[in-house]
């Protein structure tokens, strides 16, 4: 086990190395400049803007600078927002994603799990048709849609919700919930699927053989076998949250990081591109690595296996 | 065993999550007499207002700022020493009165009785710090080529010496400026946000002062940074130090940034908003009707133009003649009804009517005039050797965003319909566009002016060299650059004029621009609100608004 992890935090490394490496040099080759602007700058101040950003250096001193910077975590001030560091826009973003990302997961796994296991008891009956057409709408309804729609019938028509900001819970239910919804689906279809299969399996035709039922064998039994493949799906869910909420946040004005992140490159902020590119890596990576650990813990017939063959 | 470990760490996770979830919104604190859904508290004696901008403010130091969401702030927490009225016009801001020499060469301000937000006073000296701070090479001031007027500055900024800059604090009372030539615009500029003062101590004290609200961003306006969410909210309050508090009627102005122009139309529609429309947030297209027929829809003329720009430098974009049919080829009246929808005016100039001296029709040529297009295209196809308008194909280059789209599809059809000629779109993203356009990549292209000051010169001073880098078209004449320099150093304002109107008639026989439509401001208020109105330069003192 102790082996297997060191082994993986090595990949973990590795692929921080290649992710930094092709982010640098693709975010040099595409063109225009960070300092762009529609009122020309003297070309002394341009260059004297190249300067103290060090982007006059050849590109291995710069090259060399920025893997110094992302080993230290320092990714220096933002180009585009003066006096602003990227650690300071991520220190104060992040914690908004990360809840809103938090929240639309135990949405979308609370709900998806429920509506799969609905799905699969009654099995081609009508809370399984409803459940299926709710999951596949749920899939190709893209959440930018359903957050318009949401904004306009929930919070603006019922005023059941507020319609756009971050001042407190209510704030964040309508932006998790557009978030969660697709998620939602793909995770009650995968559900449905596991627990059909584990209903025809010799355990739980005997478990019920003996009587007991059908939400106990639920409960006791198949879910906990059902839910495995959900767990393997928890690495791209929570990819999928972090960052991709981030046309949902620009809908309801939520300061989340992801508006960073994506705006950062058509800015061509370059430092704060290569900030939040190394720490979503990091986020990433790990997740996806908890997400193997956890695999182990719930089945424990999957082993961890290191160095040997 | 195994189950109890599972349970455990289940709850470990939700417990954890739990705790994160309330980290989130660690900022909110119910400080404000704002209800959960953002509507204002009927009940609260406090009158508030409720604005949006579409981004975090880039900078929030004036000597830094260079864009107007940032400006839109600026103006009102700080004060210069004049403040341009609804019509534009200066009017005595921290300068109580000013006196201009016969040459118009010198200013001498003299000051009121006015303190900075931490107790200090305003003194003539603060002024000459801020602004040869921004002249400071070191310092990276985007915008500071605007005191290029004052002597010496230009010089200064391109690495000479400070000595030599015509700002001098008399006394503390007293500023005089001299100009290197008669600038009848100068007291416009006195209230630009490049021209706001700040307080030396603070700078001294602390380099990154304007990062943040709290105790070092002092000012001097009608309104205090009081709190500043970055990317989500600022709270202005207002200033009771400020030397006219007495005449501020809002008490307190919520700032929410909002990237969506449909969320802000909703927010408006559902009363969380009061206002939506420049310098803030803009009007989004899409409900630009509903708000026409309820009639709460406001239109004003700004000073800014929509204009195609010639690259010159290429082989068919050299020849005038060209150049001069795909202009007049374009009916622009359709184009504002049909797409742009915002009552524009079609533009056939290169100075817009909200110029003052410059309201009338210059009749430089007719909008939509398919004959003298067809003409000018025969006779510059004749110039370039080409046989069939079929062989001329050009290329349209725009900055993304459906508008400029839009708008590009509609003039490709105009010019092919009309002249025949084929024509194809060239999408890129704004950082890639500018730097296109900047090295000369692109045939015609998109651009946008809108005036820092209202005077004829910022249009046209651009053009005078191919050297500028704003002209971007590789275009220069020496009558029109000749035009130019002597409107500068001319001290009479009527033959000033003169010269400018005949060199933007230079510019409208060679065409380096095709002027497409002056801009107008779009805007809706809510119910009770007055003087919540841009001036033609886009600005909104809110010291100047009214609430029932």
């Amino acid at each position: 086990m102790i082996k297997y992890i060191l082994k993986r935090l090595m990949y973990i490394l590795l692929a921080l190395f290649v992710i930094v490496t092709a982010t640098f040099f693709l975010l040099r080759l595409a063109p225009g400049n960070p300092f762009a602007s529609e009122r020309n700058f003297p070309p002394q101040i341009e260059e004297k803007l190249n300067e103290t950003y060090g982007l006059n250096n050849p590109w291995y001193i710069q090259y060399k600078d920025y893997l110094i910077d992302a080993a230290t975590f320092n990714f220096g001030e933002s180009m585009k927002y003066k006096a602003r560091s990227t650690n300071d826009m991520i220190a104060e973003g992040f914690p908004v994603s990360l809840t809103l990302g938090i929240e639309a997961m135990l949405l979308a796994i609370g709900f998806g799990v429920l509506i799969g296991v609905v799905a699969a008891l009654y099995h081609n009956r009508w809370p399984d048709y409803l459940a299926t057409t709710f999951a596949v709408l749920g899939i190709s309804v893209p959440s930018f849609i359903l957050a318009g729609l949401m904004q306009y019938f929930l919070a603006y028509k019922l005023e059941l919700f507020p319609i756009s900001g971050w001042k407190g819970f209510s704030y964040s239910i309508l932006p998790a919930l557009a978030i969660a919804f697709s998620h939602m689906g793909f995770i009650a279809k995968l559900t449905r699927s596991s627990m059909l299969e584990q209903n025809n399996s010799d355990y739980v035709k005997m478990a019920r053989a003996k009587g007991i039922g059908k939400w106990t064998v639920v409960f006791r039994h198949t879910l906990r076998n059902a839910l495995l493949p959900v767990i393997t799906y928890l690495g791209p869910l929570t990819a999928g949250v972090v960052t991709g909420s981030f046309i949902v946040e620009q809908i309801f004005a939520v300061p989340g990081l992801g508006k960073h992140f994506v705006q950062s490159i058509t800015n061509r902020d370059y430092t704060v591109v290569m900030g939040t590119t190394v720490f979503y890596a990091i986020i990433l990576l790990f997740a996806v690595f908890i997400v193997d650990i956890l695999y182990s813990v719930i089945d424990p017939r999957i082993k961890l296996k290191g160095a040997k063959k | 065993m195994i189950k109890n470990k599972k349970f455990l760490l289940l709850t470990v996770l939700a417990v954890f999550s739990l705790v994160l979830a309330a980290c989130g919104f660690g900022g909110d604190k119910s400080d404000n007499s704002s209800s959960s859904d953002g509507k204002k508290d009927s009940g609260s004696k406090t009158k508030e207002l409720n604005l949006a901008i579409p981004s975090e403010p880039p900078s929030l130091h004036p000597g830094l700022a260079e864009d107007t969401t940032s400006s839109a702030i600026l103006i009102n927490v700080f004060e210069g020493l004049t403040v341009s009225d609804a019509d534009g016009k200066p009017t005595p801001g921290i300068a109580e009165d000013w006196e201009i020499s016969d040459d118009k060469k010198t200013y001498t301000f003299k000051l009121r009785d006015a303190k900075w937000s931490n107790g200090d006073p305003v003194v003539a000296g603060d002024f000459e710090y801020a602004w040869k701070w921004a002249l400071n090479p070191e310092n990276l001031s985007a915008y500071a080529s605007i005191f290029y007027p004052i002597k010496g500055a230009k010089d200064y900024h391109n690495g000479g010496s400070a000595d030599g800059v015509g700002i001098k604090a008399e006394d503390d009372k007293t500023l005089v400026v001299t100009l290197e030539n008669p600038t009848p615009y100068f007291l416009e500029l006195t209230g630009f946000k490049t021209y706001l003062p700040i307080n030396p101590k603070v700078t001294e004290a602390n380099e990154e002062w304007y990062a943040d609200a709290g105790e070092n961003y002092v000012t001097n306006g009608p309104y205090k940074l009081s709190e500043w969410k970055h990317s989500d909210s600022i709270v202005l309050t207002k200033n009771e130090d400020y030397w006219d508090a007495a005449n501020v009627d809002v008490d307190t102005v919520n700032i929410a940034m909002i990237e969506k122009e449909p969320t802000v139309a909703t927010n408006f529609k559902s009363g969380s908003l009061d206002y939506i429309g420049k310098p803030f947030q803009t009007v989004d297209l899409n409900v630009i009707d509903e708000f026409k027929k309820d009639g709460s829809l406001k239109i004003k003329d700004e000073a800014s133009i929509y204009w195609y720009k010639f690259n010159t430098k290429d082989k068919i974009m050299s020849n005038a003649n060209i150049r001069k049919a795909l202009t007049l080829a374009i009916d622009r009246q359709t184009l504002i009804d049909n797409v742009t929808k915002g009552e524009q005016k079609p533009a056939t100039g290169m100075v817009p009517p909200a110029i003052p001296s410059f309201t009338e029709d210059r009749g430089y040529f007719k909008d939509n005039d398919v004959d003298g297009a067809k003409a000018a295209l025969e006779a510059g196809m004749k110039e370039l050797g080409i046989k069939d308008p079929k062989d001329i194909k050009v290329n349209i280059s725009y900055n993304t965003s459906e508008g400029h789209a839009a708008i590009a599809q509609y003039i490709q059809e105009e010019w092919s319909k009309k002249l025949g000629i084929s024509s194809e779109l060239d999408n890129s993203e704004w950082q890639v566009y500018i730097d296109k356009l900047k090295t000369g990549d692109y045939q015609i292209g998109r651009m946008g002016w809108v005036a820092d000051y209202l005077d004829a010169y910022t249009f046209l001073e651009m053009f005078d060299t191919a050297k500028n880098g704003n002209n971007q078209t590789g275009w220069e004449n020496a009558q029109y650059k000749e035009l130019l320099d002597k409107a500068v150093a001319e001290v009479d304002e009527a033959k000033r004029l003169e010269y400018l109107k005949q060199a933007e008639a230079i510019g409208m026989t060679e065409f380096p621009v095709a002027p497409i439509y002056y801009y107008t401001n779009l805007s809706v208020v809510k119910d009770g609100i007055e003087n919540l109105n841009p001036n033609p330069t886009g600005d909104i003192h809110l010291k100047d608004v009214k609430m029932k």
